[in-house]
């Protein structure tokens, strides 16, 4: 195991760190997850973007009518502002595009394990987290909103589509969403691919 | 009790007699022997193929059809006050229809133009004339709006207008009833003794932001001037006007305006004008005139103006021709190509069609020449005639093109609509019309290049055509499919007002383009609220200015408190930022103002004086969601 983490990466394996770092810096060019809303007086659809560091509406006006459409609920508005974890995930980002960089410099297969658990880690909370605010906004209602339907919450799906009064809300990965996924999946075929070199070594 | 065998026979009969050709019903039958139903159909959610503004005729209105469902989508409001949206009434739109007569809220609307593009629908602006008080109007096709309205200076009647030249460089607009110019107290029979005078105005259009602004009066025989429609391609640079009274009779124009064998179409060259005003052979003459100007979301501002630059034709030869055409001409068109000019001699047995190309050849030389009118040569008839289509119809008025070298005539007398072929001159179909056809359009068929499949029929009168509904029956256009070697009547629909002209426009023209909102950050109005927070009311002295804003469901502030005899101005903005979210705003008896419909980032304002002391509700009209109903509240007026 000591020798697995210490063993040098090959050269094609530091090069595909070098590509995961600078792919991730489009993370903070484009959206990481997407919610759709879609109901009958919107047969265009609502759109709903988290970015690294913001919420957006899909379109310029979509954000501005999915609170509308919330307060009749009771449903907290959704601003960027109110949601502390947008204010520090960039340096997330950029703690983990900084560790690919790095490991140009100190090319060991333990900084791709590192990498692993660091996206791990990134991931799970992330997701836990998004689980928690989602929880929140669709729990903790205005008792004074004009619709109020005896046990019904508005939680939006964490993955996949849901159904709420006529509405039905999807949430799904956006392309930096994919990214991050796809630069996981890239760490541990590095990984799997130093150890398979590392036996051939010893063979 | 019949015999079985005889019943058969009875039964037989009947069925035989539907076959029988009978006039009235002709039309009724050839629609039950096609499958024109499921022709203009239009499922639920599936959108129509063409747009078609149809003028309000007395209405002063412009509508927006479907074509071919004949479903009804809009009322444009333009020269008429309209109540259901505030237009005319609130602050922002009510100097649209300001003019130097005061504030004329109505109209008699007849043309519609389309603006153009190297001859082409360019889907930009619509046009439409107001004829009872010369006016002009630009529609805006991004928000089917009227955005500007001019006045038309030295005219009365401003009848053969708005014709745009092919890349919609000008508007023409031309006297109906020639008059004083400039008006004066004059004895009525002097009309004949040449007393009175007409004018054809060249209204520029500014091609990038499509403000109007004169340009140009020529002054002309005092004529009265019927119809215009502009040339194409090799006749680019000319307009035809039909008139009628070249008699210059002063009473009983029934008779006296009829006496003459043939009357005439004024060919004019708009670009020798425009060179002759630039040499400076034009005038300083008279006129006020007002400018009305309504910019995206700012109150409109409407701009007395004065004086035009006027231009005699004996000043500025090789500008006017008349072409005489039998008799009493009322319409004149333009075929695609640009090379034959049709008159529609509505008492003439004959339709004639006048040769660009030989008019060129002709119009210099004396030999054509029969005599000349205050400075205008008379070309002979027969100079410039391409043809004539022997006895088409009675009384035939206006003509529009297929592109395929078909021209389609609407008869008023014998109503129908003849389709006879350019070149030869046969007369291929008569197409029966209900009632007393006026103007007939074919999409993109005054442009060079028509659409060809679809030609509308606007009737004057529909006896029988509908249920009955009093006295007054609803005007009607019949829609003809027209693609096919035979056209065929489709569907016949009653309209808003009198149908007077139209202009149809393929629908992926403009269904794309269409403004959906206001952005909010982009409201210049000086007293929009782009934010709930800044609503407020501000008092200088006995008036009242109340910063509203309107989203679902409540305004703000929403408890007003008045005194009698303040003035308050709601200025109302909708703070909504989603297609088809207008909001409505409305007070409990205000006397001078209606309703507003407010759309989505607009701010419109109502003005209200407090009446005696009491509690007035208002509320939102338009139902915007769930809690419309509760959009209401009161404002308390206190003695």
């Amino acid at each position: 195991m000591k020798t697995l983490l210490f063993q040098t990466l090959s050269k094609r394996n530091r090069l595909l760190i070098l590509g995961v770092g600078l792919v991730l810096i489009l993370v903070y060019l484009i959206p990481i997850w997407s919610i759709s809303i879609s109901a009958p007086q919107y047969p265009e659809g609502l759109g709903m973007q988290i970015w690294i560091n913001k919420i957006t509406g899909a379109t310029p006006y979509d954000l501005k009518n999915i609170n509308l459409l919330n307060h009749y609920i009771g449903m907290q508005e959704i601003v960027s502002e109110s949601i502390p974890e947008l204010l520090f995930m960039p340096y997330v980002l950029a703690y983990l595009i900084f560790g690919a960089f790095i490991t140009e410099l100190y090319p060991k297969v333990g900084m791709a394990i590192l990498g692993i658990i660091n996206l791990v880690i990134v991931g799970l909370v992330g997701l836990s987290d998004f689980w928690r605010w989602e929880y929140n906004y669709g729990h903790n209602l205005n008792p004074e909103a004009p619709i109020i339907v005896e046990g019904m919450a508005y939680q939006p799906p964490l993955l996949g589509c849901k159904e709420m009064l006529n509405i039905t809300a999807c949430s799904y990965p956006s392309y930096g969403g994919m990214i991050l996924g796809l630069s996981l999946v890239v760490l541990v075929y590095i990984l799997w691919d130093e150890n398979r070199r590392k036996k051939s070594n010893v063979v | 009790m019949l015999k079985k065998s005889n019943l058969i026979l009875v039964t037989l009969g009947i069925t035989l007699m539907a076959f029988v050709p009978n006039c009235k019903k002709g039309a009724a039958t050839a629609t039950l022997a096609s499958d024109a139903a499921s022709r203009v159909y239009v499922a639920p959610g599936e959108k129509d193929e063409v747009y078609a503004f149809l003028s309000g005729g007395f209405s002063g209105q412009m509508s927006v059809y479907g074509i071919p469902s004949a479903r009804l989508f809009k009322i444009i409001p333009v020269f008429s006050v309209f109540p259901e949206n505030g237009y005319g009434f609130d602050e922002e739109t009510k100097d649209m229809l300001k003019t130097t007569h005061g504030y004329v809220p109505w109209d008699d609307s007849h043309h519609v133009e389309a603006s153009m593009t190297d001859g082409k629908q360019d889907g930009r602006w619509m046009f439409l004339n107001a004829n009872n008080t010369p006016r002009l109007a630009r529609i805006d096709l991004k928000s089917f709006e009227t955005k500007e309205i001019l006045e038309i200076p030295n005219t009365a009647g401003n009848h053969a207008s708005p014709f745009a030249t092919e890349n919609t460089e000008y508007l023409m607009a031309a006297t109906r009833f020639s008059v004083p110019v400039p008006q004066a107290s004059v004895a009525i029979d002097s009309f004949s003794k040449g007393g009175f005078k007409g004018t054809v105005t060249m209204v520029k259009v500014d091609k990038n932001t499509g403000r109007l602004s004169i340009e140009l009066q020529v002054l002309v025989p005092g004529f009265n001037y019927d119809l215009s429609h502009c040339g194409k391609k090799k006749s680019h640079d000319w307009c035809f006007f039909s008139s009628y009274n070249s008699e210059q009779a002063h009473k009983m124009l029934e008779v006296g305006a009829s006496k003459k064998d043939k009357d005439f179409i004024l060919a004019f060259n708009w670009v020798r004008a425009k060179e002759c005003k630039d040499q400076g052979k034009a005038y300083n003459f008279g006129g006020e005139y007002v400018n009305n100007f309504h910019d995206e979301n700012k109150p409109a501002v409407s701009t007395k103006l004065s004086g035009v630059k006027m231009l005699n034709p004996k000043d500025c030869p090789g500008m006017m021709y008349y072409m005489p055409t039998p008799k009493s001409p009322h319409g004149t068109d333009v075929d695609s190509t640009g090379e034959y000019i049709v008159g529609g001699g509505k008492l003439a047995s004959v339709i004639p069609v006048h040769s660009f190309s030989k008019m060129m050849e002709v119009k210099d030389k004396k030999e054509h020449h029969s005599t000349e009118i205050e400075g205008i040569p008379v070309l002979k008839y027969e100079s410039t005639l391409a043809g004539e289509v022997q006895k088409p119809c009675l009384g035939p008025l206006h003509t529009e093109f297929d592109g395929q070298g078909y021209a389609y005539t609407s008869c008023f007398v014998s109503s129908e609509v003849v389709k006879w072929k350019l070149g030869t001159w046969e007369v291929v179909q008569h197409l029966p019309a209900y009632y007393s056809v006026g103007h007939l359009s074919i999409v993109g068929g005054s442009s060079s290049e028509p659409y060809g499949k679809y030609l509308i029929a606007m009737n004057k009168i529909t006896k029988d055509r509908y249920l009955p509904v009093g006295m007054e029956l609803p005007q009607s256009a019949q829609l003809y499919d027209i693609s096919s070697g035979k056209a065929e009547l489709l569907s016949d629909f009653p309209t808003v007002g009198e149908p007077h002209y139209s202009q149809m426009i393929p629908a992926k023209l403009l269904m794309d383009k269409t403004a959906k909102l206001f952005p909010l950050e982009e409201n210049k109005h000086p007293y929009a609220t782009k934010n709930e927070n800044d609503a407020k009311i501000v008092r200088l002295g006995s008036t009242v200015h109340i910063y509203m804003t309107a989203i679902r469901s409540h305004f703000k502030p929403d408890i007003i408190e008045a005194r009698t005899g303040e003035t308050l101005y709601f200025h109302v903005t909708n703070l909504e930022q989603d297609y088809d979210i207008p909001h409505g705003f409305a007070i409990g008896g205000a006397p001078n103002m209606t309703n507003l419909l407010i759309m989505p980032g607009e701010t419109r304002t109502f003005k209200w004086v407090a009446p005696k002391p009491g509690v007035y509700p208002f509320y939102c009209t338009d139902f915007c969601s769930a809690l419309h109903q509760e959009m209401q509240q009161y404002i308390r007026v206190s003695p």
